[in-house]
């Protein structure tokens, strides 16, 4: 057997020889009875330390206990996934109802703000209502055709609220009711506008609240929003809206 | 076990690549330690280094090969393996090679399988470099190149290991077949 050969025997059945070395060693080894007799028992030998080197499997019990030290990383590893997503989440869920009740408060108060602005420019006004009167049966009638709703207005007798009159006014594009009542000469107006054309910008209800040095309260009801506002004290704001919150009830 | 052989995934996860081999190390940890419980020691020490090392792993590079190195860093780094390691620096792959004439097969390999007990008993003879060299090239089939990053040695000093193992351990059974 050539020496040549039997350095690469090894090599060749490990095969670590290059394609053409290999197919040279191959013609060899056909042509050759030494080297495939030795090729033959290295080949059994090869086998022979394959399956007898195979020997030792781990226990159940070792497989497990490793198991558990590595895969509970990869649980904790989920869970911090899921935590981080969570607690993005929730912060995003955070961030957009600030961000609405920003939008809302800015509303708010902008509705506020126009409201009180109503009720000043009205008052500056040379012509502050346009149906003059006392009687709510003259003032209720004057509103027919002019708004899309209804209302009712509290009974004048054993109050010392003084309906002064009305007049059309306009909120947000929409055409409403404000009502002038006058208090110890304080000025104050009531807006009625319908809920919906105001976005429900009011919280639903209000007790009296100071905007801009007006008191106002606001409250809904049956879809319609009012408003009372005026520089008189909030006591006497609070007993207007009292009044006209039993008329809508009655 | 191919995933040592492929190119890692982006975003693989330690004990995807690893589990898999849990076996395979065990088997070489129990060879090398001879002892069940250093190779369960071996095992999960190295798991625990890999798993702290897995971040500076360098994906593309063989996985396997690591595993095994650290495996066997460890273990070489143990009380056993430090008693092992005299013998392993004998291990000269410079020495002149051994006689052509001792490799030898003995024909009574041809009956390998009933002879397993045999072979299994001569492999433990085996000094430990010889050892886990055959165990890495026969039973984990690794290439040579995969050898030589586990070994951290030159693929020339693979293939001369190789053959001096191969040599020795026919030798050896060689020497029991006669005594037998």
């Amino acid at each position: 057997m050539a020496d040549e050969w039997q350095s690469k025997l090894d090599p060749y059945l490990d095969g670590e020889l290059s394609g053409e070395d290999m197919r040279a060693l191959d013609a060899h080894v056909r042509s050759c009875p030494s080297c495939s007799a030795e090729v033959l028992s290295r080949v059994q030998l090869k086998r022979a330390i394959q399956s007898a080197g195979k020997r030792y499997a781990p226990s159940a019990e070792f497989r497990r206990s490793l198991e558990n030290k590595i895969a509970p990383r990869r649980s904790r590893g989920i869970a911090w996934d899921r935590l981080a997503i969570a607690l993005a989440t929730i912060l995003i869920c955070v961030a957009a109802i600030l961000v609405y009740q920003g939008r809302q408060n800015l509303n708010r108060a902008q509705l506020y703000s126009e409201v009180a602005d109503l009720h000043v420019s009205t008052l500056a006004s040379s012509t502050p209502v346009d149906v003059v009167s006392s009687d709510r049966h003259t003032v209720k009638p004057w509103f027919q055709g002019k708004i899309p709703f209804t209302f009712n207005l509290p009974e004048p007798k054993d109050s010392e609220f003084v309906l002064l009159g009305g007049r059309v006014a306009y909120l947000r594009q929409t055409a409403g009711a404000q009502l002038i009542y006058q208090v110890r000469k304080h000025q104050i107006s009531v807006f009625i506008f319908p809920e919906n054309a105001l976005g429900g910008s009011f919280a639903s209800e209000s007790a009296v609240r100071k905007e801009l040095s007006f008191s106002v309260q606001t409250w809904a009801h049956d879809g319609l929003r009012f408003i009372v506002v005026g520089d008189a004290s909030p006591d006497d704001i609070r007993k207007l809206a009292d009044l006209l919150k039993t008329a809508q009830q009655s | 076990m191919e995933v040592s052989k492929d190119r890692l995934p982006a975003a693989v996860t330690f004990d995807e690549l690893a589990l898999p081999l849990f076996d395979q190390l065990y088997n070489f940890a129990r060879w090398l330690t001879q002892s069940r419980e250093e190779a369960e020691d071996l095992v999960q020490e190295t798991f625990a280094k890999a798993l702290r090392g897995f971040p500076s792993f360098q994906p593309g590079t063989n996985f396997r090969a690591w595993m095994y190195r650290i495996l066997r860093n460890t273990f070489l780094t143990s009380r056993t393996g430090l008693k092992a390691a005299p013998t392993y620096s004998l291990d000269d792959e410079n020495l002149a090679p051994l006689e052509p004439g001792t490799s030898q097969t003995p024909e009574a390999i041809l009956i390998e399988r009933s002879n397993q007990h045999l072979v299994q008993s001569a492999i433990e003879e085996l000094p430990l470099p010889f050892r886990e060299i055959l165990l890495l090239c026969e039973v984990e089939e690794m290439s040579y190149q995969e050898i030589s990053e586990t070994l951290s040695v030159p693929i020339g000093t693979v293939m001369s290991r190789l053959s001096r193992a191969r040599t020795a351990l026919r030798g050896i059974i060689k020497q029991k077949l006669e005594g037998a």
